[in-house]
């Protein structure tokens, strides 16, 4: 059992929330985590990525090879594309259609999900509203971590524990708005799975 | 015992500390950072009264570093790669002067520039230091090569480098911990003057650094972090240094067919590269950084057998290594995903919105405008941005401190007003020896220290220039009457564009101190005081 994924995002998008979510997880679980993040100047506002990768074997290299993600989970649609090169041709692209527009040459919306519509493998989902709609506009991440854990072969409850060990510190009103975000995310990808 | 999760960097630091390491001593630099973060983080560092301030730059770093070795205690320095040559001068001669407690320097690395401006290999330092090198492939032998380093250091009586790139430092994997290991006492060095670099004595130790080569080639053949593989496929022997070892293994999730070096203690062990080169029909070498080894192994003349790698372009002569790039070397075919299409633009990193940095650029953008482009040379820093649009404000960035004195040079080669920027923290870093230069010559320069209170970067360390910006510059004799601080805000504009005319008007050495708190660390301090 082998799991890579690329999560992709924005500096500030809160990818490594969600990286850290699934490595907790993992590592309860005991699998194998290697997880690459990106530090530094590309933080300012630039294009993030984190390589995350589980498997209950030795994992070597800490990048995934190009044409073998299992998932490119983004919460930003654009940069979903970006990383299309290294899914795998039965991969799935689990993007938030909701643009972080920060540069004067984005690309005009109608194209942009026309691109992601034309993707065999894809859940697009507006993690902003879902996340609007349960009263916590802050946790689109977690929306999109919730879209894309029945891929993970990490059971719910897990990452249920995970949001625990992260957020219980800041109070049980955190965590629970968190949990909820994590089914809101998994139920809307479910609806589209249909 | 216990599995944690950590970077490759806190790897290091969680191995130092289990280690018995007595002090850590840094300059933050992207990708090392998190080595220190983690030790001022860390429960039992503080515990067990582990020193863990910040330095002013590199050098003071690896000074005080040595210092604490003197003293008979264990110590690591860590910087990133360009801090190496900040640190030269200490670190070359810290092999001459050798150590008491042992003594650890961490290098990152940083191939493919994610957040620097060469992709130096610090390897290159260790030969020319003489001193072991220890290159982790993973976070597991981050940690235990942290661990064991300071025996090495003490055993040999020399420095140890250890090695890391970007890929190591910023990923993270479990980590078995070993047993937590004492500091040591403290104790004068046995020799009064080993360490009194006087000449005499320098070419006594130096004979001594000679001396030892032999010893430490033989550790590099008895290491348990080197490995010979062997293959049944003879066609081809590698050479896999470091992490380069892992995106080849990445190849062959059933076995590697061909006879393999695992190599991550230096010297190269010399008798696995004679069994492989006999071996083998051709040598491929893998390795993150500069081809160095390939280098060493072709020789001048390359007139043996066939040395594939970055030299022959069998990999690329620059950047990153990776899965994909390893596998062409070997004619392996990975079947990648399909392009990006065309309308996924880059994204380049950029200055905050509301950043204190974008009102000092749109200031003095506006003040500069009747002297003519080109005379603005700038720092490392956040405010390095501002060379991109719609700043495009600024014409270099070369090293730390250079800004001030290339406007020296500048000036002096009748380019007035020449302008520095540079921040608070790299003003105290490198900054202001330049600046004792300008006052001496009274440079016509203006020199804009701009200060957000904080190391910005690479996410927001303490600066040392905290509240001392001014009182600096006036000791070090600048004029009271053109050290200016400004507030860096939109309201401000005109007033502040006004100041900085003014100052570049003058004839002589003046400072302009825009100064507001970086947006970033303000946050965090308040998320903070909220959680009080």
């Amino acid at each position: 059992m082998k799991t890579d994924i690329i999560l992709a995002g924005v500096g500030g998008q809160g990818i490594l929330t969600i990286a850290a979510c699934i490595g907790l997880a993992a590592v309860e679980k005991n699998l194998h985590l290697k997880q690459a993040e990106v530090h530094g100047m590309s933080q300012r506002g630039g294009d993030v990525q984190s390589h995350l990768r589980i498997s209950d074997q030795e994992i070597f290299s800490d990048l995934i090879p190009k044409g073998h993600a299992d998932i490119i989970l983004s919460v930003e649609p654009m940069e979903a594309l970006r990383y299309l090169p290294f899914l795998s041709k039965t991969g799935y692209v689990i993007t938030n259609t909701v643009p972080f527009n920060n540069i004067p040459n984005y690309p005009d919306l109608d194209d942009l999900n026309k691109q992601i519509e034309a993707l065999p493998n894809k859940i697009a989902i507006n993690a902003d509203k879902i996340a609007k709609d349960i009263g916590s506009s802050r946790s689109s991440n977690i929306v999109m971590l919730g879209a894309a854990s029945s891929f993970l072969k990490i059971k719910i409850e897990d990452l249920e524990n995970a949001l625990h060990q992260m957020f219980d510190r800041k109070g049980e009103e955190i965590v629970n708005m968190n949990i909820k975000a994590l089914h809101a995310g998994k139920d809307a990808a479910a609806e589209l799975m249909k | 015992m216990q599995k944690l999760v950590l970077l490759g960097d806190e790897a290091i630091a969680q191995g130092a500390i289990d280690g018995g390491i007595s002090g850590f001593y840094a300059y933050p630099g992207t990708p090392s950072t998190e080595v220190m973060e983690y030790a001022q983080r860390s429960k039992e560092a503080q515990q067990k009264g582990i020193k863990n301030t910040w330095s002013a730059n590199e050098k003071t770093a690896m000074e005080s570093a040595l210092g604490m070795s003197y003293a008979g205690k264990r110590a690591m320095v860590q910087m990133k790669h360009v801090g190496l040559n900040v640190a030269a001068d200490a670190f070359v001669n810290a092999s001459i002067t050798g150590v008491n407690g042992g003594l650890i320097v961490v290098s990152a690395d940083d191939p493919s520039m994610h957040s620097s401006q060469n992709e130096q290999d610090s390897r290159f330092y260790g030969d020319f230091a003489m001193i072991p090198m220890l290159e982790p492939s993973n976070q597991q032998e981050a940690y235990d090569m942290a661990h064991v380093g300071f025996e090495l250091s003490e055993k040999f009586n020399v420095p140890v480098l250890l090695r890391i790139t970007t890929r190591l430092a910023h990923s993270r994997s479990g980590v078995k911990r070993m047993e937590q290991l004492e500091q040591l006492k403290g104790s004068l060095p046995k020799d009064p003057r080993q360490f009194v670099l006087l000449p005499a004595i320098a070419r006594k130790n130096y004979k001594k650094l000679l001396n030892i080569q032999p010893a430490l080639m033989e550790a590099s053949e008895n290491s348990t972090y080197n490995k010979y593989l062997d293959g049944n496929d003879k066609t081809i022997g590698i050479i896999a240094c470091g992490i380069a070892y892992n995106y080849l293994m990445e190849n062959f999730p059933n076995g590697c067919p061909y006879p393999i070096i695992k190599l991550s203690q230096y010297p190269i062990p010399k008798s696995y590269v004679e069994r492989l080169y006999n071996d083998c029909d051709e040598i491929l070498v893998l390795e993150d950084g500069y081809p160095i080894v390939e280098e060493k192994l072709r020789g001048f003349l390359n007139t043996g057998k066939t040395v594939n790698g970055r030299l022959n372009g069998k990999l690329p002569r620059d950047g990153e290594l990776n899965p994909n790039l390893v596998a062409k070397s070997l004619g392996i075919n990975i079947i990648e995903g399909n392009n990006s299409p065309e309308m996924v633009m880059g994204r380049p990193p950029s200055l905050c919105a509301g950043c204190g940095h974008r009102d000092m650029y749109n200031a003095l953008n506006e003040a500069i405008k009747p002297y003519g482009e080109g005379r603005v040379f700038a720092d490392i820093g956040c405010y390095t941005l501002g060379a991109l649009a719609p700043f495009n404000a600024i014409n270099s960035c070369v090293d730390m401190g250079a800004s001030i004195t290339m406007a020296i040079g500048a000036a002096d080669a009748g380019l007035v007003p020449a302008v520095a920027v540079i921040g608070d923290s790299t003003f105290t870093h490198s900054g202001m020896t330049g600046l004792l230069d300008a006052v001496i010559r009274n440079s016509p320069i203006t020199v804009i220290i701009s200060d957000n209170s904080t190391t910005g970067m690479t996410g927001g360390q303490d600066s040392h220039a905290l509240g001392r910006i001014p009182e600096i510059c006036k000791g070090l004799g600048v004029d009271p009457e053109h050290i200016k601080i400004i507030n860096p805000l939109k309201k401000y504009h005109e007033e502040n564009t006004k100041i900085i005319a003014d100052e570049l008007a003058h004839h002589g050495v003046s400072v302009v101190i825009p100064q507001r708190e970086c947006i970033q660390t303000a946050a965090r301090r308040k998320r903070a005081a909220r959680k009080n």
